[in-house]
């Protein structure tokens, strides 16, 4: 006992409880987060009633709704949106297809299974940037591998990136053959905590592929099934360097996305206050999807 | 481990943990406040000029760094600036970054008011930024005296260092001349077949373009898809300005403009017969390229070109000597170069590209005193001559009139004669909101055919005019 009290004592004397270096250590945390996230939430909500401009040497002036008037009636961002929209619903829809099935094929081992997955998983590995550019190349009318894979004679195959109707299409297969990797792996996770004994008792209740697929495989796999469209939901309507290493946006604006026009507002028109106006439009968007992913999620969960 | 071991474990942790994160934190803050910058700062006192012996830095500065895009002319010009090692004592390092991502690392210096660097080769379309926000110091005093003004070109000077155009207010040193031209292949033109087959369909000879319509019908006659060949490569980019700069080409060159310089006004102007005739030629000129050119400027031209597959390529003369070397270009024996030919009305015109050098205003007044000095010696005719033998497209006339420059190289006579003929973009600060408006809609017709050149010119002429207003420079 005595020797209890002389141990808390030197404890005390030198002022390092459990409770202080709790504290110590989730001071800075919270002050990384306050400093680099929660502060700039909101300096950038305030700059978006402004029309502050980051290089013009001048405070920000107080316009109050101006800048969201000027971007909800502008038709060219609906339009964004809409492209946007378009992209998103594509790509989202075939990577889950597509990672599905991947899935469904590789969840039973076999031989070269390991391997087989490794290489489906290297393309969301590379940069958008690098894929961007080599996809350019891939797509090229003239010497370019895709119109030949897809049955064209040299050079008289379709302008992927060039044809308005076609570039937002050749964008979304290079992001479905980016991501759909992911979408499997995460169904991957799925599938293989089903336990075997489900199977087995469908199998001796005689149950068919497609009951099974049905009633057994898709609702168990479905809540890692919607985490994997909530994230990528969210990071397809962010989609920037991928278009830019593609299209740039063309041709015309046939692939302008959002976040596209959100980088030229805030960068190479340093329209500080527009930008970020634009950039909370864009995030109660995403806010509100997300919201009706994670309700419908918990619904699942609850059964 | 006993609760006393364990306690010291825990100060000796934390302290490590402290001294770490403060010395951090003393780093991040350590960097001196820049000074707040004034709208029209004027350049400081330089010292004497320099000795040809070498010399300790008069300003006590014994380093300057200046940034600028990732190319040939950078390392030429840090080839350059060792002489001024043993002229005048400083170190000076050649910053690059890569063209995309250029301006913005610039700008996000300019808003961060940095001092990490001292000099910026900025494009001619920054001018109105630097002069008017503060970003550049003034050289208007210095200009035609220390920094050898009167030598330069006149289109240079007007469209690389004068801000607003027209007053006589000097923000940066022409350094990096530049200008949209043309290669092409000798071996086709020269060919006695192709000669022969040209003159029979067009009744003229095949020869380097006097005019845009001889430039057309040669693009046309060597237009053969089944034999991979194709008459031109033409900027048809739609991020950054390479569509807009393409299109200039013509527009200058058809008499057209891009708006009234004194009252800012594109209604009327942009979108006139003129212009609406350049741009339709510009359309023209399209059918000839390569497929898959929808998004072309400076390196996919040289690709079409080195490849073979156009026998004509639009470029700016900064990126002509990779195509004088048989390691880049295994049609370098036989590529020739000449400059924009005639409009219509004989006028000739060649977009703009280039860069000036300026002193940045963030930085202390020891670093604008030197950089001035740096940039008195770089303005020297002997200095600017080295430059251009180091492959630098120098902007001094007596230098680029001279045997010695015009037979340097296959394309400097071309050049020389394109210098004399450019014009540029609006370098207004809203340049870019400018931009963004003719990128669009210039590629929307020119490379997917929406509307007429009529509707496109005037859906910019109505845009142009609104940000001129919102800016307040159209009253």
């Amino acid at each position: 006992m005595a020797r209890v009290d002389r141990l808390t004592r030197a404890d005390t004397r030198h002022g390092l409880s459990d409770d202080t270096l709790k504290r110590l250590f989730l001071w800075p945390t919270l002050a990384l987060l306050i400093v680099f996230n929660i502060f700039p939430l909101f300096y950038s909500l305030y700059l978006s009633f402004t029309d502050y401009s980051a290089i013009a040497n001048k405070p920000a002036n107080w316009i109050g709704l101006q800048n969201y008037s000027e971007l909800l009636n502008d038709p060219q961002i609906w339009r964004y949106f809409r492209t946007t929209g378009l992209y998103v619903f594509a790509s989202v829809s075939l990577e889950l297809l597509v990672g599905f099935g991947l899935a469904l094929l590789l969840r039973r081992k076999f031989a070269g299974s390991g391997i087989i997955t490794t290489l489906i998983l290297i393309p969301m590995m590379l940069s958008p940037v690098v894929v961007g550019l080599f996809w350019k190349l891939i797509y090229n009318p003239s010497y370019g591998i895709f119109n030949y894979l897809i049955g064209f004679p040299a050079g008289l195959g379709p302008d992927w990136l060039g044809n308005p109707r076609l570039a937002l299409w050749g964008v979304v297969i290079v992001d479905v053959w980016m991501w759909a990797p992911y979408v499997m792996l995460l169904c991957l996770a799925g599938l293989s905590a089903i336990p075997d004994y489900l199977y087995e008792a469908a199998e001796i209740d005689r149950a068919g592929g497609l009951f099974t697929f049905l009633r057994i495989t898709l609702p168990m796999v479905s809540p890692l099934l919607l985490i994997a469209v909530l994230f990528r939901t969210i990071e397809a309507f962010k989609t920037f360097d991928l278009v830019m290493g593609l299209t740039g946006g063309g041709p015309g604006d046939a692939t302008e996305l959002v976040a596209v026009d959100l980088y030229r507002l805030a960068f190479p028109q340093w329209q500080t206050g527009k930008a970020s106006a634009l950039a909370y439009i864009v995030l109660v968007i995403i806010t509100g999807v997300s919201n009706v992913y994670v309700k419908y999620l918990n619904q699942i969960k609850q059964g | 481990m006993s609760q006393d071991t364990f306690g010291r474990s825990r100060r000796q942790f934390l302290r490590w943990t402290l001294a770490g994160g403060g010395s951090l934190l003393l780093a991040a803050c350590g960097g001196a406040t820049p000074a707040a910058p004034t709208a029209a700062p004027a350049a400081p006192e330089a010292p004497a000029a320099p000795t040809t012996a070498p010399a300790a830095p008069a300003t006590g500065v014994s380093e300057l760094t200046i940034i600028w895009a990732e190319w040939d002319p950078a390392n030429y010009l840090q080839e350059l600036v060792k002489d001024y090692k043993a002229v005048g004592g400083v170190d000076v390092k050649v910053v690059q970054e890569p063209w995309p991502s250029f301006g913005t690392r610039v700008f996000a210096e300019f808003a961060a008011k940095g001092q990490a660097y001292d000099m910026v080769v900025g494009d001619s379309q920054w001018l109105g930024q630097g002069a008017t926000q503060g970003h550049y110091v003034e050289l208007t005093d210095k200009f035609n005296s220390d920094l050898n003004g009167k030598a330069l070109a006149p289109a240079t000077v007007t469209y690389y260092a004068e801000y607003p155009k027209g007053t006589g207010k000097y923000w940066a040193y022409p350094l990096e001349g530049d200008a949209c031209g043309w290669c092409y292949r000798k071996d086709l033109f020269e060919d006695p077949a192709e000669k022969e087959a040209f003159k029979a369909k067009y009744g003229s000879d095949l020869g380097v373009p006097k005019t845009w319509a001889d430039l057309k019908n040669i693009a046309e006659f060597f237009t053969r898809p089944d034999k991979n060949l194709y008459g031109l490569s033409i900027y048809t980019q739609k991020d950054g300005d390479a569509i807009t700069m393409g299109y200039q080409n013509t527009l200058f060159s058809w008499g057209g403009e891009w708006g009234d310089p004194k009252t800012y006004k594109a209604e009327g102007v942009l979108n006139g017969k003129l212009a609406v005739e350049a741009l339709d030629f510009y359309r023209e000129l399209y059918k000839f390229v390569p497929p898959g050119s929808a998004n072309d400027f400076w390196q996919e031209s040289i690709n079409h070109f080195t490849s073979g597959q156009v026998a004509m390529g639009m470029n700016f003369f900064a990126f002509f000597p990779g195509l004088a070397n048989e390691a880049s270009n295994k049609y370098a024996a036989t590529t020739g170069f000449f400059s924009n030919p005639a409009g219509p009305d004989g006028k000739s015109f060649a977009a703009l590209g280039g860069q000036g050098i300026s002193i940045i205003n963030y930085v202390s007044d020891d670093k604008k005193a030197a950089s001035l000095e740096f940039m008195r010696w770089l303005a020297k005719d002997d200095v600017q001559k080295k430059w251009a033998e180091l492959g630098g497209y120098t902007c001094n006339n007596s230098v680029l009139q001279s045997a010695e420059f015009l037979g340097n190289t296959p394309f400097n006579p071309a050049f020389a004669e394109t210098m004399q003929k450019v014009k540029d973009f609006w370098a207004v600060p809203v340049y870019a909101d400018l931009l963004t408006i003719s990128q669009t809609e210039l590629h929307k017709f020119i490379v997917n055919g929406e509307g007429t050149a009529q509707s496109t010119l005037d859906t910019i002429a109505k845009q142009h005019d609104e940000v001129f207003k919102k800016a307040g420079l159209q009253t």
